[in-house]
């Protein structure tokens, strides 16, 4: 029934934790978010940042929440209720030459979670992160009061959101700004590399040209191929390039169910790597790309995180300072590496200035991401492994994916969580607004 | 299409009045909340509806609203095209069972008055020389089942007045269209325990439009409720009397 909280199991993209907790779900977030603990929306973030701290708790789901409430064509201001998915905005604008300034690798997100996650995408080096073109928000606190938060009224309250991870309060609308673009189609170039260095330097110089870059890191390979993969370069298609027709829906497939636990042994996973690795023959590849396959080619597969099982999986992502030898980079993935760690997917992107948001991830520096599959002993090890290497580079990791960091290793690498939380309790002195990870890392009540 | 929508401020009409919106037809809103109505309006403009959307305040529990609400869209429209209504109540069986004020409220809704709006929108339709008539009844009126034994009446009521509609008047161009939604994920069901084949909104608008545009008198949503219900309709009764659904 709409408006009352029922039960069901509350979980992250990662599966791992599960809670049996409430739920709301209406079109309705004015009368729902009263009463609950914590807002989430299309559930993408791998760990527990949208999971309840209780299990009494109840959190809303916002995803009914999806209308649009303006748009200015002169101005490309769009202002919409914070459930409204990227898949949606793709729909009805891309068409019309409109994207959003800063897209994530997956559209099946919703506007109050990019903007909670101050998500960042390819064109991070040169655009930021999603808070740099958000102008207002519209926020219900937990006192109860919906407040209007921007640079110019209640401006710390606006800043902590940008990244806050919905800690401090629900986001009821978002206004932010979308971008121009020359045509619906991307050009892209996918180039082969064939060690670390080479895709820094790759990063690093394709930054220079080209408006969105990401690299893509066989974690399987070690020694001289340490970091070897493909570098992803491309811009919106002039309209003399791009096909005249819009791009097409593109047919999902799914996963049929919770693959067993085989499907993860090291020689199916070697073997993606390496098809990965070889997916184009020639050394480089140019063309016309379909949005969706450059911006999101994992959501070809719905529910792909049924292939990691019964146990789940997590991702780790940190961003590690700059450094002239690539050294800090190449520790990482040696450690990942040799104490066991294996995965199908490492991500690799070169990050640009810092942006507003007080506790958001990225920095300059280079960021890695790494899925993989839980293993109740070997994986918090593993974390505690990654998050020491992390904090000796004075780097940082980023929540939204985050499940196992322990909150020390948290404080170490965080030294904005202070402010961050001198801002929370001036609007929520007892936490009632709180989620299973701040209870985790920022001392919480549970 | 000029097309009136009852009931799609939210739900599958929310999603069905999209659909239309991305092809750039010509809508009007009616429903009982005036601030939804306009947040509607504005959604669908955005989403390439022609603007301006305008709006009526229609209630299912005043059937008296429903002849004017009709006139003000076909001023606004100058003729009337298609109706699409999806406007109804749900309630739990347990809860209906409890109150017979709400058994009331809800079969006065989903079966009298919803066939009292559409005799309206008929004759506006016929006077026009024809048109759609696009209801949403259920599945839940196929069969007598336990958990919706008073709404599966007045949605099988519903159905067959449809059904009826449709043999008169098709010849002289009225298609009347009853979708038969099995389990849809809206707000209507949140907190059910979604069943396999469980529907989302926008999946179910697309083809209730491909139904209205090839005119079929009736449409199951999602496509696989209908080989479920040739099952389940086929049951015989001392297994109907055992299951739980
Ligand atoms: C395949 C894949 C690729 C990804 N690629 C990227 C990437 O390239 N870059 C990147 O930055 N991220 C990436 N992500 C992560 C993802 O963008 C973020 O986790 C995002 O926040 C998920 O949005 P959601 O709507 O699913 O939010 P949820 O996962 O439901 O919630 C995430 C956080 O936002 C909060 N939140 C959500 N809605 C609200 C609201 N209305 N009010 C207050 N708080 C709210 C929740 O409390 C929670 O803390 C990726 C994820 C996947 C699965
Ligand atoms: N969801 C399913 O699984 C399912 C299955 C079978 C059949 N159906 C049928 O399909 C139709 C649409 O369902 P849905 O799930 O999309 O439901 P929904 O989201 O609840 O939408 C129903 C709409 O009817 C409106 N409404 C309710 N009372 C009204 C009144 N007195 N006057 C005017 N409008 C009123 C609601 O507005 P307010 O909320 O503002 O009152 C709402 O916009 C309904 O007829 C339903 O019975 C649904």
């Amino acid at each position: 029934m709409p408006n009352e909280p029922y039960r069901t199991k509350v979980t992250g993209w990662g599966r791992y934790p599960v809670v049996e907790g409430w739920e709301y779900k209406s079109e309705d977030l004015e009368a729902v978010t009263t009463a609950a603990s914590l807002s989430r929306g299309l559930g993408r973030s791998y760990g527990d940042s949208s999971l309840p701290a209780r299990t009494d708790l109840p959190v809303v789901t916002t995803t009914l929440a999806n209308r649009l409430l303006s748009f200015d064509a002169a101005t490309g201001v769009l202002r919409c209720e914070a459930g409204v998915s990227l898949f949606d905005l793709n729909r009805v604008f891309l068409r019309r030459g409109w994207f959003v300034p800063v897209s994530p690798g997956t559209q099946f997100v919703t506007v109050g979670g990019m903007v909670a996650s101050d998500v960042h995408g390819k064109n991070h080096h040169v655009d930021g992160s999603f808070g740099e073109h958000v102008r207002s928000l519209k926020l219900r606190v937990a006192d109860g009061r919906m407040l209007e938060c921007s640079d110019s009224s209640q401006r710390e309250l606006f800043l902590a959101t940008l990244g806050g991870m919905g800690l401090t309060g629900h986001i009821l609308e978002v206004e932010f700004l979308m971008k121009r673009v020359a045509s619906p189609w991307i050009w892209g170039e996918s180039q082969r590399i064939s060690d670390l260095d080479a895709m820094v330097a790759g990063l690093n110089e394709a930054a220079h040209q080209w408006p969105m870059t990401v690299g893509w890191v066989d974690c399987l390979a070690r020694g001289a191929n340490l970091g070897r993969g493909l570098l992803m370069k491309g811009r919106w298609a002039e309209p003399v390039e791009a096909p005249e027709a819009p791009p097409p829906l593109k047919r999902r497939f799914r996963v049929p169910f919770e693959f067993p636990q085989i499907a993860l042994c090291r020689p199916s996973m070697k073997a993606f790597n390496l098809a990965y690795y070889w997916k184009h023959f020639q050394p480089v590849r140019r063309g016309i790309v379909h949005p969706d396959a450059f911006f999101y080619p994992l959501d070809m597969l719905d529910d792909w995180n049924l292939i990691y099982g019964k146990r789940g999986f997590t991702q780790y992502q940190c961003v590690l300072p700059k450094a002239d030898d690539n050294r800090p980079a190449r520790r990482f993935l040696e450690r990942f590496v040799s104490s066991g760690g294996m995965g199908f997917l490492c991500v690799i992107k070169d990050c640009g200035a810092e942006g507003r948001g007080m506790l958001s991830f990225p920095r300059p520096g280079i960021s890695i991401a790494l899925d993989f599959p839980i293993h109740a002993r070997h994986t918090p090890k593993l974390v505690d492994q990654l998050n020491e290497l992390v904090i000796a580079e004075g780097g940082r990791i980023y929540l939204t994916k985050d499940t196992f960091t322990r909150a020390e290793h948290f404080r170490a690498m965080e030294p904005r969580l202070e402010a961050f939380n001198a801002v929370r309790r001036r609007w929520d002195p007892e936490a009632r607004i709180r989620s299973a990870q701040s209870v985790r890392l920022m001392g919480d009540p549970t | 299409m000029n097309t009136v929508l009852f009931g799609a401020t939210q739900g599958m009409g929310r999603s069905v009045a999209r659909v239309l919106a991305a092809r750039g037809d010509r809508l009007f809103l009616v429903e009982h909340r005036a601030e939804a109505l306009a947040l509607s309006a504005r959604d669908l403009e955005i989403r390439g509806a022609a603007a301006p959307v305008k709006t009526a305040y229609c209630n299912l529990l005043e059937p008296e609203t429903f002849g004017s609400a009709l006139d003000q869209a076909q001023q606004e429209l100058g003729k009337i095209e298609a109706v699409v209504v999806t406007a109804g109540l749900f309630a739990s069986q347990e809860s209906l069972e409890g109150d017979s004020a709400l058994a009331a409220r809800l079969l006065t809704a989903d079966f009298l008055n919803t066939v009292l709006f559409c005799e309206e929108a008929r004759k506006r339709l016929l006077a026009n020389g024809g048109g759609t008539l696009c209801v949403f009844s259920s599945v839940a009126g196929e069969r007598g089942r336990k958990p919706v034994i008073l709404y599966g009446a007045a949605k099988a009521g519903l159905s067959r007045y449809l059904e009826g509609l449709d043999h008169k008047f098709r010849r002289k161009g009225l298609k009347t269209i009853c979708v038969k939604p099995g389990f849809v994920k809206t707000g209507m069901t949140a907190g059910l325990k979604p069943p396999p084949f469980a529907g989302t909104p926008d999946q179910v608008a697309q083809r209730v439009v491909k139904a209205v545009e090839r005119g079929w008198p009736e449409v199951y949503v999602p496509g696989a409720w209908q080989w479920v219900m040739r099952v389940i309709r086929n049951l015989p009764r001392f297994v109907m009397r055992r299951i739980e659904f």
